[in-house]
């Protein structure tokens, strides 16, 4: 928003000293982006697999598998379903957490600064910590269940088809549900107060209040904690393969674990070139697009 | 007075609220570090003990016997040149950004975009690149790879930092007979020096946390720490000790790093759409 950058000064737009400066990035970008994309273009032609290195040419055989192939729509179901329960509740958890420490509260920096703590701990190791959490036997998960229920609890989260799906979204939202309360805190601390307590004296209720002035004014920073949630959400790898390894079956299976497994353990690597393939095309594109509605590069 | 007592008394909820919340969400941390300090009898007992009844550090004395705890050295030599090398190549791409324009919006967020796509479709095609080149398990190629991708990052915080600095003083430095690149490195780098600290931070932890990329890039020689948890996965659970030791070595240096980074948090994982 500074000022300075829209002043034009011609003095200072040297063509060639300018893409000087971007060049090595971008040669960087490149080789990692876009060379291997066209390699990736030219192995999703061919028919390469663990048992076979047929380099010849295959027409659009890979692709059109990919619309048979139910275990990669069942990977993008169980993403889509991570994402549409994971993000709504990361955002009410941190909005309302937000919402706690808004107002003064002696001591409010110590309180955020171990809440973030999650946040920072690699998505392997918060995943690791759960599958502890949740051992059946010696993890303190069951043992508190125990003591709520007053039986013995002996649920089997990382296994039982009814409970994995609870078990990664858990410790999805615990790892994830600090980032949009942090995000959210210092938004709803950029809320004009004035306008806060002229809006209740006026007599607007609290969801009015809410709902007309607080939301808008936290809107942009909502969208920007929302579309990186989202996009992250969409990735999720790391807590799923500690906690079921997309498992049982293939039960827990994302877009990323089904493209692991498919080109690192099973080895259909022409496949597996034409899934990357899409998923590059595709999430470049809604990114792109995401981001100039978001408006987060002004 | 008796409003005062309400008011003391909601902000004594909160404060109970607060506390609780907070708990819960140390918990597991709190789990993950105390296991490393139990006895393996200890960690197998039922019902689970919640604090162990003297500290033992022998994990720890395992892991460095065995030489496990070297993969936190391999992280550190391939977060710390990755991010020494982003940061250097993205500020000066970001101060052509913000500057000059160069590309425009469109390309700024092209750049941001790169490093949304899933590292999995990412790590694939570099992967069968880097078996052809003999990149595999080295540390070259997993630098490459993570200074590729959190080039984006440095790219995109660096220009909002550098467009947040005065370019009155750029010109006066032009004026007075400063090259080019000496505007950079004597005006702008010591301007935006907290920028360019805090970026780096973020950058480092980045690379450090990753997992992905280590898994499919890594065999034994440069396995960094995330990897090295996971070898203990599985099958025999009286690895539990090593898992959460391991855990410990990696977190701890980051939860030191992030305790002196809170004023440039909130920038730092939002992508700067919190100036904070």
């Amino acid at each position: 928003m500074s000022a300075a950058g829209t002043i034009k000064k011609p003095q200072l737009a040297e063509q060639g000293f300018k893409y000087q400066l971007i060049a090595p990035s971008i040669f960087v970008l490149l080789l990692i982006g876009i060379f291997p994309l066209v390699y990736l273009l030219i192995v999703s032609f061919q028919g390469i697999t663990m048992m076979d290195n047929d380099t010849s040419f295959h027409g659009l055989r890979n692709y059109a598998a990919l619309f048979g192939d139910t275990r990669l729509w069942e990977a993008l179901l169980h993403t889509l379903l991570f994402t549409a329960i994971a993000l709504p509740l990361e955002l009410i958890l941190g909005l309302l957490m937000a919402q706690l420490f808004i107002d003064h509260l002696p001591g409010r920096q110590v309180f955020v600064a171990l809440l973030v703590l999650p946040v920072v701990i690699a998505p392997i190791v918060s995943g690791a910590t759960w599958s502890l959490m949740f051992d059946n036997r010696f993890g303190p998960i069951n043992q508190i269940i125990g003591w709520l229920t007053g039986e013995e609890a002996t649920l089997l989260w990382t296994i039982s088809p009814d409970l994995v799906y609870p078990a990664i979204l858990v410790a999805e939202i615990w790892q994830w549900t600090p980032f949009m309360f942090l995000l959210l805190l210092a938004a709803l601390s950029g809320v004009d107060k004035s306008q806060l307590e002229a809006a209740s004296i006026d007599g607007a209720g609290y969801w009015r209040i809410f709902f007309r002035i607080v939301l808008p004014a936290i809107w942009p920073v909502m969208a920007v904690a929302i579309l990186i949630r989202g996009l992250d959400l969409f990735r999720l790898f790391d807590i799923v393969w500690a906690l079921t390894r997309g498992g049982p079956g293939t039960m827990t299976e994302t877009i990323s674990i089904f493209t692991y497994v498919k080109g690192f353990q099973q080895f259909e690597t022409s496949y597996t070139a034409a899934v990357a393939l899409i998923i590059i095309i595709l999430l470049s594109l809604v990114v792109f697009l995401a981001l100039r509605r978001v408006g987060l590069s002004r | 007075m008796k409003r005062s007592r309400r008011r003391s008394l909601r902000l004594g909820l909160r404060y109970v609220a607060a506390i609780v919340l907070t708990l819960m969400f140390l918990f597991p941390i709190y789990w993950l570090f105390m296991i490393s300090f139990k006895t393996a009898d200890e960690i197998f007992s039922y019902p689970p003990v919640w604090w162990p009844e003297s500290l033992q550090f022998g994990s720890y004395v395992v892991l460095f016997k065995d030489g496990d705890a070297a993969t936190v050295g391999n992280s550190l030599i391939v977060a710390g040149v990755s991010t020494a090398l982003a940061m250097f190549l993205g500020t000066i791409c970001a101060y052509s950004l913000a500057r000059f324009k160069t590309g425009g919006e469109n390309l700024a967020n092209w750049i941001i975009s790169q490093r949304m796509v899933p590292p999995v479709a990412i790590v694939f095609p570099v992967f069968l690149l880097y078996v052809w080149f003999g990149l595999v398990d080295t540390y070259f190629g997993l630098i490459l790879l993570y200074t590729a991708f959190n080039l984006p990052y440095v790219i995109w915080m660096m220009r909002g930092y550098i467009l947040d600095i005065p370019i009155a003083l750029e010109q006066a430095a032009l004026v007075d007979g400063y090259s080019r690149w000496q505007v950079l490195w004597k005006v702008v780098f010591p301007m935006c020096r907290a920028g360019l600290f805090a970026t780096a931070i973020f950058t480092f932890v980045f690379a450090w946390n990753d997992f992905i990329f280590a898994l499919v890039l890594t065999r034994t020689e440069v396995t960094t720490y995330t990897v090295q948890v996971t070898h203990y996965f599985g099958g025999q659970s009286n690895l539990w000790a090593k898992i959460s030791a391991m855990s410990v070595l990696g977190t701890v240096p980051i939860f030191i790093v992030v305790a002196f980074m809170q004023k440039y948090l909130v920038r730092g994982i939002s992508l700067g759409a919190v100036k904070g």
